[in-house]
Formats: structure tokens, sequence, C-alpha cells
């Protein structure tokens, strides 16, 4: 009887004293990308980032108060056109050379709904692009897998957990200084974003 | 470019000839290679884009392979070549009364 109280109350203290977690998003096996598309008559402009790291801390008992920063090293942008991907590192479009980090900052998560260990949510939060801030709002998914963190990168003795997130979203390259109100008539000014990302917290 | 004005007769159809030659094999060669590669409608492509999953999370990710796929672009280029190797053989005309 003692001993199930006692099982009882560390159980409660544990949970009561949860503390969010850490999520890394520099991925140890370069599997996290951002996709992005514009429209173009010839055929969609498709290309990945996969320079991406950054913190995020996550409480499954508190989801909405999931924050953090997500930045994006701008020169790993791809298409797999050669000239294609030095235009759009270039000066008229993003201009890698004087804005080298897209970084998103996460305030926190609404119309969080939960389902088991996965969560659909609005991300708000800060994107820049270019140098310029605006505030949006993503839809994202979140999956939050307990102890997967060694399965993943073949180490199961390694305890931790890991964070996905999935979301897709538009932006107008004219919010962003983006090769403003030049070839919008050859490159949409909509451009499609898709989130695939892992976060890794090891436990030590 | 020489002129057929400097160019014997017999060497003005040689060279007439190689350079018509040349442009029909351009343009074969570089339809034969577009096709071959998998005949590509978009922009030529200097790495491939391949889809991947990672296993543990489902994600969807995309992995590079450096391989050239021509595009319609490079297919025109090699187009204008041979048009170029063609319109060139026309200056290299037979004028059997210049060297009468």
């Amino acid at each position: 009887m003692n001993k199930s109280l006692l099982l009882i109350l560390a159980s409660f203290t544990a949970g009561a004293f949860a503390a969010p977690i850490s999520f890394d998003f520099k991925d140890p096996k370069g599997v996290n990308t951002i996709q992005f598309k514009l429209d173009a008559p010839l055929e969609q402009i498709a290309g990945t980032t996969n320079g991406i790291s950054g913190t995020v801390t996550f409480d499954p008992a508190a989801p909405e108060a999931t924050a953090g920063t997500i930045l994006v090293d701008a020169k790993s942008l791809t298409v797999p056109n050669k000239m294609m991907s030095e235009h759009i590192q270039g000066e008229r479009w993003l201009d890698t050379a004087k804005n080298d980090k897209i970084t998103f900052e996460l305030a926190g998560l609404s119309d969080v709904k939960a389902s088991g260990a996965n969560y659909t949510a609005t991300a708000k939060g800060k994107l820049t692009l270019k140098g310029v801030t605006k505030e949006i709002s993503v839809p994202v998914k979140l999956s939050y897998l307990e102890g997967a963190f060694g399965q993943r990168i073949n180490k199961p003795e390694l305890k931790g957990d890991l964070l996905v997130v999935r979301g897709n979203f538009t932006v107008l390259r004219t919010d962003f200084g983006i090769n403003p109100g030049n070839m919008e008539d050859k490159v949409s000014n909509e451009i499609s974003l898709s989130l695939a990302l892992a976060g890794g917290a090891p436990q030590s | 470019m020489a002129s057929n004005a400097s160019v014997r007769p017999d060497r003005a159809a040689v060279l007439r000839r190689a350079l018509r030659v040349a442009a029909a094999a351009t343009l074969v060669g570089a339809v034969g290679f577009w096709a071959a590669k998998g005949a590509r409608v978009g922009w030529s492509q200097h790495q491939v884009p391949v889809p991947a999953v990672d296993e543990i999370t489902g994600l969807d990710y995309v992995l590079y392979e450096d391989r050239f796929i021509p595009g319609v672009e490079w297919l025109a280029a090699a187009a204008g070549v041979a048009v170029l190797l063609f319109g060139a053989s026309f200056l290299f005309r037979s004028n059997s009364s210049q060297h009468a």
C-alpha cells in the first residue's frame, strides 16, 4: 500500500515538474528540408534547402508554449539548374551575400489539437527573409516521438526524443523585397513552402 | 570566315559539304543525346533531385545526384549551332567563271 502511494506520488511529482524539452534542429542525418516552389511558364521552379539549424522547446503537456528559432542558411538553397541557383542567390533575388540567414522566430502555437502524440496547430512567429521581417501564421503538424532519437541515427542505446514538424504555406516575394515588380509574368509572386523537419533531444 | 573569292571551286565544294554534314551531325547528335537522356521538356538539370523518405520520422526529403540532363534550352542551343554551320556553308559557293 505504502509502495503504491509512493509510486503515485513519484509519478505525480514527475508530471508536475516535467520541463519543456529543447529540440536541436541541426539534423545529423541531413534530412531536414524546406522545399520551395514558384510557378513559371516552362515549368515550376522547385528547389530545396537543407542548411537548417536552431532549437525549439516543446512540452507535450503544454504544446501552446512551444517556442524557438529555426535558422536557414540561405546559401544552401538549391535548384537542379546551376544557372538558376546562381540567379536565386544573386542580388536581385535573395542577395545571400548580404542576407545569408533566413530565420523564423516561433512565438507559440494556437488552435492546438492533439491526437495521441500528434498535434495540429497554427504556428505564429516572425519570418525574416532578405532582411525583411513579417509576422506570419503557419499551419503545422507536430509529432512527438518519445524515445526515438537513438533509433533514428542507428544508435538505439542513445536515449532521447524527436519532434517532427511538417507544414505547407505560402509567402509573397513582393512582401520580402525579392525582385519586386520584376518578372511577375514569368515567375509567380507566390512562393510555396513545405517544411519537413525533425529535431532531436538526446538525453545524457 | 573565308569567302568564295579566295577558295578554289573544288575546295569550296568540300568545305560546303563538310559544314553541311557537320550541321546535320550536330542536329542529329543533339536530338539523340537529348532523347537518350530522357527528352526533358523543362530546363536543363545539373543535379537531379531524387525523392527519399526518412524511415523513423516518415519525412519526405530530396537527395541530389550529380548528373546532367539536357533541357530544351540546351537543345535550342545545339540546333542554333547546327543552323550556323548550315548557314556558313553558303559562304563557299563554287563559281567556275571566276577561275575560267
